[in-house]
């Protein structure tokens, strides 16, 4: 009996989890790429066809020959699609590549940082990523706008003679993206960088490499698993991101994100947002794929 | 040899600038008697009193307080129960599908998980509100605590486990009286981040959320679109000092624990 029971924990250990994110998780993906093939209609759901199980075995088949690809062809059709693809990736990429440049050497000074001051620093670290993404995000429109603080700075210092114009344009969609996902890097290229043996680096400076020779050819390879890490765990979010581009970008920044909530929410038109989705997440799927087997591989350790 | 340069001084000093700069401003400026944010008008506590007068803004911080509790608690038993399945049992079938639906809403973009959380709820005619907001926090919060979790359950020294089991505890009562205080640091910080990701969420809660179940990150949303004001930054410090505080008690207590944990095993083998 007792050994029953156990049998039955251990199995709801698995099986609790596991069917939830089928349920919440996978089926919800499932009907996301069944609307991408429906077409918009004035009802509620305002799609067409709707299956109805009681109409058995015919009905499914009528089903199944209503659904079509002509959403996705409509994508390609208007180039604003294509541009807010190829604009989300573009901009994800390099400010994945900005939040790198910044946020290396961060993790590289709190590696070396004395042992006793690095929990600190960590939980320093942390902390901004644990306070509200929308406050941490709506903080910069005050430091953006013409009369906000920078420009005032700038022009109480008399470096600038009329206020720059930044927020609601690009540039301010970097510079949000780069501090908003800035712990999202520091984190695991510390771990990468905490790891690593002080003794190499000494080998190779007593063997002649300079100071910058052995950080290029000893610590930045070992640190390459935190660097791949660290910018897939940026640029998968960024490139969907619908908050930064909304609050401090600008009519020019077109990003996927804020196109999928537009035609959701502002032209209600179901069957494309889905199909906008689908092409997203099929733009997503290797950079996912790895980042799932980069963690496999951090878990084999 | 000492590394600590004072490059390295320069690098820590400027990035936590860059980190910390932009939210000391929006503290200081909930304390403004200007109705401007970014022209200083002397100390005052105005918008503070003038927060407790709006009702829309209480009624949504109290539909945050319940979401984010409610989800929390079901994703941290959730989120427990996978990251034991993803240690303890590393053959059964679907593993690469489980592991991999752990990790991908980590990475997954809200628009997405939100829309497809929405068209689920419309399809079983789920009626929107607190419910399926929480349903859909439960979902993506979850992940985080599994991975929180199993990385504590990754170092986790099984033999006293099989102590236990040699001493005649069954696997569950091992479970209870073993394992969860062991991993226990792990499980209370997976709840905290469960707790402050639904309280932070936006996008997932727009789409999941009906009538009569708008959250303080959506009221604020509306707010921000149309322009800044202190009254905003005030409710937004309110919430960075709660998430500081409980950020900065966690880590006392568990750093508490992990000293006392070395103290008992020390004492254990000196006694052995």
């Amino acid at each position: 009996m007792v050994r029953l029971v156990n049998g039955i924990f251990n199995r709801l250990v698995i099986v609790i989890p596991f069917g939830w994110l089928l349920i919440f998780f996978l089926v919800p993906f499932v009907i996301v790429l069944r609307i991408s093939m429906s077409q918009t209609a004035i009802a509620m759901p305002p799609y067409t066809p709707v299956f109805d199980i009681a109409t058995g075995w015919e009905g499914l088949k009528d089903f199944l020959s209503q659904l079509s690809l002509d959403n996705f062809l409509y994508l390609t059709q208007d180039s604003l699609y294509l541009k807010a693809y190829i604009s989300s990736v573009t901009i994800a990429f390099f400010s994945t590549l900005l939040t790198l440049l910044v946020g290396y050497p961060i993790a590289y000074a709190m590696a070396q940082a004395p042992r006793t001051i690095r929990p600190t620093l960590l939980m320093l670290v942390i902390l901004p990523f644990w306070t509200s993404f929308l406050i941490r995000v709506y903080a910069w429109i005050a430091i953006l706008k013409p009369e906000g603080f920078l420009n005032q700075i700038l022009l109480y210092l008399g470096i600038i003679h009329e206020p720059l114009i930044i927020l609601n344009t690009n540039t301010a969609v970097y510079i949000g993206i780069v501090y908003s996902y800035l712990p999202f890097m520091v984190l695991p290229l510390y771990s990468a960088l905490e790891k690593l043996d002080g003794t190499l680096i000494e080998a190779a400076e007593d063997l002649g490499c300079t100071r910058f020779q052995a950080f290029w050819k000893v610590t930045f390879p070992l640190s390459l698993p935190g660097v791949v890490a660290g910018f897939l765990l940026v640029f998968i979010p960024a490139t969907g991101e619908f908050v930064i581009p909304d609050l401090l970008g600008g009519s020019e920044t077109l990003m996927i994100g804020k196109t999928l909530w537009a035609e959701f929410f502002s032209n209600r038109d179901w069957p494309v947002s889905s199909a906008v989705a689908i092409v997203l997440l099929l733009v997503l799927v290797i950079p996912i794929a790895l980042f799932q087997n980069a963690q496999a591989k951090a878990q084999g350790e | 040899m000492n590394r600590w340069t004072s490059f390295n001084k320069f690098s820590i000093t400027l990035g936590f600038g860059f980190l910390y700069l932009p939210i000391l401003l929006l503290i200081v400026y909930s304390f403004n008697e200007s109705k401007l944010v970014t022209v200083w008008g002397g100390f005052s506590t105005r918008w503070y009193a003038s927060l407790l007068e709006n009702q829309a803004l209480k009624d949504a911080a109290w539909v945050t307080a319940r979401v984010a509790f409610t989800s929390a608690t079901i994703a941290t038993v959730l989120g427990t129960l996978a990251a034991l399945a993803l240690t303890r049992y590393t053959k059964f079938r679907g593993r690469f599908l489980f592991s991999g639906m752990i990790f991908a809403p980590l990475v997954m973009p809200d628009v997405i998980t939100g829309l497809s959380l929405l068209l689920f709820f419309v399809a079983v005619n789920l009626d929107r509100g607190i419910v399926t907001v929480i349903l859909a926090h439960i979902t993506f919060s979850m992940c985080y605590v599994a991975v929180v979790v199993q990385s504590r359950l990754l170092s986790f020294d099984r033999s006293i486990e099989e102590a236990a089991m040699d001493l005649g505890a069954t696997p569950t009562r091992t479970f209870l009286q073993v394992t969860l205080p062991v991993i226990a640091p792990a499980v209370v910080s997976g709840w905290m981040l469960a707790f402050t990701l639904s309280l932070d969420d936006l996008v997932i809660s727009s789409f999941a959320s009906g009538p009569g179940a708008t959250t303080l990150p959506m009221k604020i949303y509306s707010q921000v679109r149309l322009g800044v004001t202190p009254e905003i930054n005030a409710v937004s410090t309110i919430l960075v000092t709660i998430v500081t505080i409980g950020v900065i008690t966690a880590s006392i207590i568990t750093k508490r624990r992990e000293v006392q944990r070395q103290r008992d095993e020390q004492a254990a083998f000196a006694q052995g």
